[in-house]
């Protein structure tokens, strides 16, 4: 029972940083893997059809994630935190509804940014004040505001939709800032670079993995949990705005059913992306990945004229093989190590 | 007894439906005939059906979004069935629909019981899968009315003891819930899994198996409602019921079943797909678009959800009172 | 010293009528590992028709492991478990129910949401001959087993909407339904009142009579004397002791209980006090503890002893802001301090090493260093920027001083072993540089070497001046670390003591609310 000197005298053990060198580690990582598919799809695309390599045609196949990928981009640290947003397509049919409604008023371009920004934050904030004020499920919350979000465009639109944006609106949808590179690739390669720096290199990403793993923990570290998730939920309303003004440039047009059923691709996008649906794991480089992967599919298909909703069939399959194969994986090494 | 029946989720729902139907009257006598009743009732019918087998799924801590899917599924399905052997006789029909809607259930709860996969996750991913096979098999054509055989589509409209089949069905299921949910060891182990599924394990109940045959009811009745939905309305596209899970979501929420698994009431679910029936069937009668509907159903699953989360918070341990009993 | 002496044979005589009796179950050589935890180490168990045998140990020595290897929760190692002279296993929960081993838990498992009566037939309803669950014969059988056992509820009633000695009575008709001649109760007395203590006891008499054989685990000597006819005491996973309660004294147990085991090594210390660091005055909460008052001083350690339940962990808590008193106040250094949350609990120089390891301290799935690094962000960041090297260097130096063992300080800390683990937490609250460190628990299923370690660094930061909180329920521990020791007992302030009058049994007593001493 006694314990002798030599167990507690050699203090002072060196304990080398790292086990393995970063590089080492993004060897092993989901993110290669997934940049392997990228590539892959990229070759498969190129050979399927002779119009994929040209670059007009390639530019305009990132309008197919550069929308959904920025609001992919928030949706993962909240995802990582624990919590999830089921209504992002909502709120962009909410803001876009009344920046439409705010055109009838006469709102110039700059108003117009400013409601599209302001009705995604003013979501977030409904959201955010719902699960951590009151303490509810932000599953439950979030299928609720989704209806009730998109359920204000119907009461405000029904059948109608909203037209005659001012023409240099029409920019953030479909202007190019140098060549083939639009405003919105561009605006989506800086939200990439904002949210990988927020994520990986601030204080505050670090909150976010530390409340995803242990919220309880967190707590008890002195973290100030429901202000860090109420953070999240804003900002996940504010990328929506943003998408909502980029989408609704895009199209010129306002309906109730825009955006319909984007909360599952970009759920699935950043899934996709190595974020473990349970929270505490991730990283925006795999969610950047996976919004290229899914952006190529979608155009491949588009070129062989395989209609969307059988593209659908393959997202989900997506969602599901993602999680579902490295459980089998593990499962069977597992055995055969028995 | 009646005092706690008051005090109940069940009596606050069922008094607030009370209230909703007396202010139609009031303006709108028409909309409380027995016969418009009636109509309403049919027309909830699905919505009570799957908001049945989605309760006991949620009971067990799960959820079920493809609901909506599997129905339009299977209803594709059953269509094409008839349209290339209209001579099909219903009852098949009726058992193929149920099993095949069976099958997809049991094919999301297999990925939660085997593969551990969260069931949000599952039933998104099954959900778009199922809504995509309805377009690879049907070409993205309709089926139409015309196509369909009269026995096929006459069924659920068959008027038996002054109520259609469809209403019946419907009643039957509400029965067979209430004596699955109160006197069979599986209903019972559907709150035991999701009130405590630590203590689930000590009484000796497969939480995983549990969930999956949650899975499986909830499939079979999106089967059954499948062929009704299309014989009713005559017609199968690819999106009929779109977005139908997230109302059978509603009526669960408003019905007083927790998210958090483990308490709900059949009476509820039956409540909450009602006043959402009612909701949907008086707006054109007390003139406001439909297109409120979507966002009435959204506020009640919050104002639901926040509710039930208010009432049933747990007030803390009381060692101190303890302490002075004893002393 | 009582010994095994009278348990080995397997037959033996009853009290009352002088027969021969032989064990209705009988556990031997029984063992249970846990990674880094021998839980139970070759223990041996008998229990006998229609007598109470009361089980006995401190926290940790393996209670709740054995009821779960009876109740085939768990799986033991090794070892034989025998019914009536025939050996059996209990490969799940429901094989342990037939062969008629059932439990009544500390924490009621059952179900809030279905009534009394499915409650108690869970699993096993009667049912019509249609294979439904018959109602009717299920809440009148209901109602005789309550009638039984002397309980006046109504079988139909959901149980959310009874008291927690109810919900007892629930779970003990529950044992009674499927007909089990062993019965485990664990701790059945512990949150009820004089009242219902003393149904209790009828109950167990009651049951007695109809020729159960029970074992009851309690921590109150006052319970034990009054209704075991046996006794076995348990001490770090392993069996120290059993006998008749008529032979042997309550000093007795007590000395088997907390052992000699302390001929463990503390750490020497001549404490040097500096001046008052903390102070606090009337400390309540609507709930959980009341009025507690003490002061520490620099360089102390203060121990806080108690039973399960006593309040202290959750009085910690709330000084470390995770809940908010209703009364009270603190004083810092002769300053008046405000604690509303764990961040202003930090910034006073507070902070708190949970008990529960798992869910409160480590973050399981970061590595070593952002764990030591979370409470001191601030200073390795700059401008809300992480600066790993910061972060490394703080990691560096507080695991070499506390002697961490891993692979890497990029290690996953949910890879650690428990004691490593521990190490890791301490060093991140090391590195805030406190004033007061609150250890709740600091040794709690670790092993012996990371024990020591604890213990001489817990020695060495009070050496350096630091303020030292310590809650255990060892008694080894508290009496071999602290200067001083508070005992808490239902949420009050039960006793104070130090020098001389630190023994085992004043411990004890306070902490159980025995007042005369028994022999």
């Amino acid at each position: 029972m006694s314990v002798t000197a030599q167990d507690t005298g050699s203090a002072g053990r060196q304990i080398p940083d790292r086990l393995k060198s970063p590089m080492q580690r993004f060897l092993g990582s989901w993110e290669l893997l997934l940049l392997g598919v990228a590539v892959a799809v990229f070759i498969l695309n190129s050979f399927a059809s002779p119009y994929f390599l040209d670059p007009w045609n390639l530019s305009d196949a990132t309008f197919n994630f550069t929308e959904k990928a920025m609001i992919a981009f928030a949706m993962a640290l909240l995802i990582i935190s624990g919590e999830i947003d089921l209504s992002v397509a909502s709120i962009i049919a909410l803001a876009s509804t009344a920046m439409g409604f705010a055109v009838q008023m006469g709102a110039d371009t700059p108003m117009l940014i400013l409601i599209g920004l302001g009705v995604g934050l003013a979501c977030g904030a409904f959201n955010g004040a719902l699960v951590t004020g009151l303490g509810l499920p932000s599953i439950v919350v979030t299928i609720g505001t989704m209806s009730l979000f998109r359920g204000i465009s119907y009461i405000v639109l029904g059948d109608k939709a909203y037209t005659g944006y001012p023409s240099d609106f029409a920019f953030f949808g479909q202007g190019y800032v140098w060549w083939v590179i639009s405003f919105e690739f561009l605006l989506f390669a800086l939200v990439a670079i904002v949210f990988a720096v927020i994520l990986h290199r601030t204080n505050f990403g670090r909150a976010v993995y530390v409340i995803g793993n242990n919220p309880v923990g967190a707590l008890f570290s002195g973290i100030r949990v429901t202000r860090v998730k109420f953070a999240l939920f804003l900002l996940t309303g504010l990328m929506s705005g943003v998408a909502a003004i980029c989408l609704t440039s895009r199209l010129g047009a306002t309906r109730p059913s825009i955006a319909f059923g984007w909360e599952l691709e970009v759920v699935t996008m950043v899934v996709l992306g190595g974020v473990s649906i349970l929270g505490g794991s991730g990283s925006i480089p795999g969610v950047v990945i996976a919004a290229f992967v899914m952006g190529m599919v979608t155009f491949g298909f588009g070129l062989l004229n395989v209609p969307g909703i059988v593209m659908s069939i393959f997202i989900g399959l997506l969602l599901i093989g993602v999680i579902a194969l490295p459980r089998i994986a593990r499962r069977i090494l597992a055995k055969r190590k028995a | 007894m009646i005092l706690s029946f008051l005090k109940s989720r069940e009596a606050i729902l069922a008094g607030a439906i009370l209230v909703l139907v007396v202010a139609i009257a009031s303006r709108f006598p028409a909309f409380v005939t027995p016969a418009n009743l009636a109509n309403v009732f049919n027309d909830t019918a699905p919505l009570i059906i799957l908001a049945l087998g989605q309760m006991v799924v949620i009971l067990t801590r799960c959820i079920d979004l493809s609901v909506a899917a599997n129905l339009a599924l299977t209803g594709m399905v059953v269509a094409m069935l008839n349209t290339a052997m209209p001579g099909l006789p219903v009852p098949l029909i009726l058992l193929l629909a149920v099993s095949l809607g069976a099958l997809m259930g049991l094919l999301n709860g297999l990925l939660v019981w085997r593969l551990d996969i969260p069931p949000i996750v599952v039933t998104l991913g099954t959900m778009t899968i199922y809504r995509g096979i309805i377009f690879v098999i049907s070409g993205g054509e309709w089926i139409n009315a015309h196509e369909m055989s009269d026995a096929f589509k006459a069924f659920p409209r068959e008027v038996v003891f002054g109520l259609p089949v469809l209403s019946w069905i419907a009643i039957v299921v509400v029965l067979g819930f209430v004596v699955l949910i109160g006197r069979t060891p599986l209903g019972r182990a559907f709150f035991a899994v999701g009130g405590n599924p630590h203590a689930a394990v000590y009484t000796g109940i497969n939480v995983g198996q549990t969930q999956c045959a949650a899975y499986v009811i909830s499939g079979a009745l999106a089967g059954l409602t499948g062929y009704l939905w299309v014989a009713r309305y005559a017609v199968a596209y690819v999106d009929i019921a779109g977005g139908f899970e997230l109302e059978v979501v509603a009526a669960c929420v408003i019905g007083g079943i927790s998210i958090a698994g483990g308490v709900g009431s059949v009476g509820g679910a039956l409540l909450g797909a009602l006043f959402l029936g009612i909701v949907k069937n008086a707006l054109p009668v007390i003139n406001i678009s439909p297109f409120w509907q979507l966002a009435i159903s959204g506020s009640a699953i919050i104002i639901a959800v926040a509710f039930n989360a208010t009432s049933s918070r747990t007030k803390g341990r009381v060692i101190l009172k303890k302490a002075e009993h004893a002393a | 010293m009582v010994m095994l002496a009278n348990t080995q044979g397997s037959a033996d005589v009853h009290p009352q009528t002088g027969e021969a009796v032989s064990p209705i179950l009988s556990l031997k050589g029984v063992s249970k590992s846990f990674p880094g935890v021998k839980a139970l180490s070759e223990v041996s168990l008998e229990l006998f028709p229609g007598e109470v045998t009361a089980l006995v140990g401190e926290n940790g020595a393996g209670k709740s492991t054995i009821v779960k290897v009876l109740t085939g929760i768990y799986q033991p190692d090794a070892g034989e478990i025998s019914i009536a002279g025939t050996s059996v296993t209990f490969p799940t929960a429901q094989d342990a129910g037939r062969a008629g081993v059932t439990a009544i838990h500390q924490e009621t498992v059952l179900f809030d949401d279905l009534s009394v009566a499915e409650n108690i037939f869970i699993g096993h309803a009667p049912k019509t001959k249609f294979g439904l669950i018959d109602h009717k014969t299920m809440v009148n059988k209901a109602k005789a087993l309550l009638d039984r056992i002397g309980a006046r509820i109504d079988p139909a009633v959901t149980l959310r909407d009874l008291g927690i000695a109810n919900k007892h009575l629930v779970a003990i008709a529950r044992a009674l339904s499927i007909d089990a001649n062993i019965v485990i109760m664990d701790e059945p007395t512990a949150s009820l009142s004089h009242k219902e203590i003393e149904e209790t006891y009828e109950l167990v008499e009651r049951l007695k009579a109809e020729g159960k054989a029970i074992l009851f685990i309690s921590h109150k000597f006052d319970e034990i004397f009054r209704i075991a006819d046996r006794y076995t005491v348990f001490r770090d996973g392993q069996m120290v002791g059993a006998g008749r309660i008529s032979e042997v004294s309550e000093q007795e147990l007590v000395k088997l209980m907390v052992g000699r085991s302390v001929d463990q090594v503390f750490p020497k210390r001549s404490p040097q006090l500096g001046k008052e660091v903390l102070k606090v005055v009337g400390y309540s909460h609507p709930t959980e503890f009341e009025d507690i008052g003490f002061s520490l001083r620099a360089g102390e350690i203060l121990g806080f002893y108690g039973l399960v339940g006593a309040g202290r962990s959750e009085f910690m808590q709330a000084l470390f802001g995770i809940t908010k008193p209703s009364k009270g106040a603190i004083r810092i250094d002769d300053q008046v301090a405000v604690i509303r949350d764990p961040n202003q609990a930090i910034g006073h120089g507070i902070v708190y090493v949970p008990e529960d390891r798992g869910k409160q301290g480590a973050i399981k799935g970061l590595p070593i260093f952002q764990n030591v690094s979370l409470p001191s962000l601030k200073e390795t960041s700059r401008k809300g920027f992480l600066r790993l090297a910061e972060e490394f260097k703080l990691a560096r130096d507080y695991t070499r001083r506390l002697d961490l063992r891993a692979a890497a300080l990029d290690q996953d800390i949910g890879e650690l072993s428990g004691g490593n683990q521990q190490k890791v937490v301490i060093a991140k609250w090391l590195a805030t540089k406190p004033r007061v460190i609150i250890l709740d628990e600091p040794t709690k299923g670790i092993d012996i070497g990371s024990k020591a370690a604890v213990h001489e660094f817990m020695a060495e930061l009070a050496a350096e001046g630091l303020a030292v909180i310590m809650v255990s329920s060892e008694i080894p521990e508290i009496l071999g670390m602290s200067d001083r020791v508070i005992v808490m007992r239902e949420g009050r302030i039960a006793a104070e003591y130090e020098g001389d009058e630190l023994t085992p049994e004043h411990l004890v007593r306070a902490a159980a609310g025995i007042t005369e001493v028994r022999s």
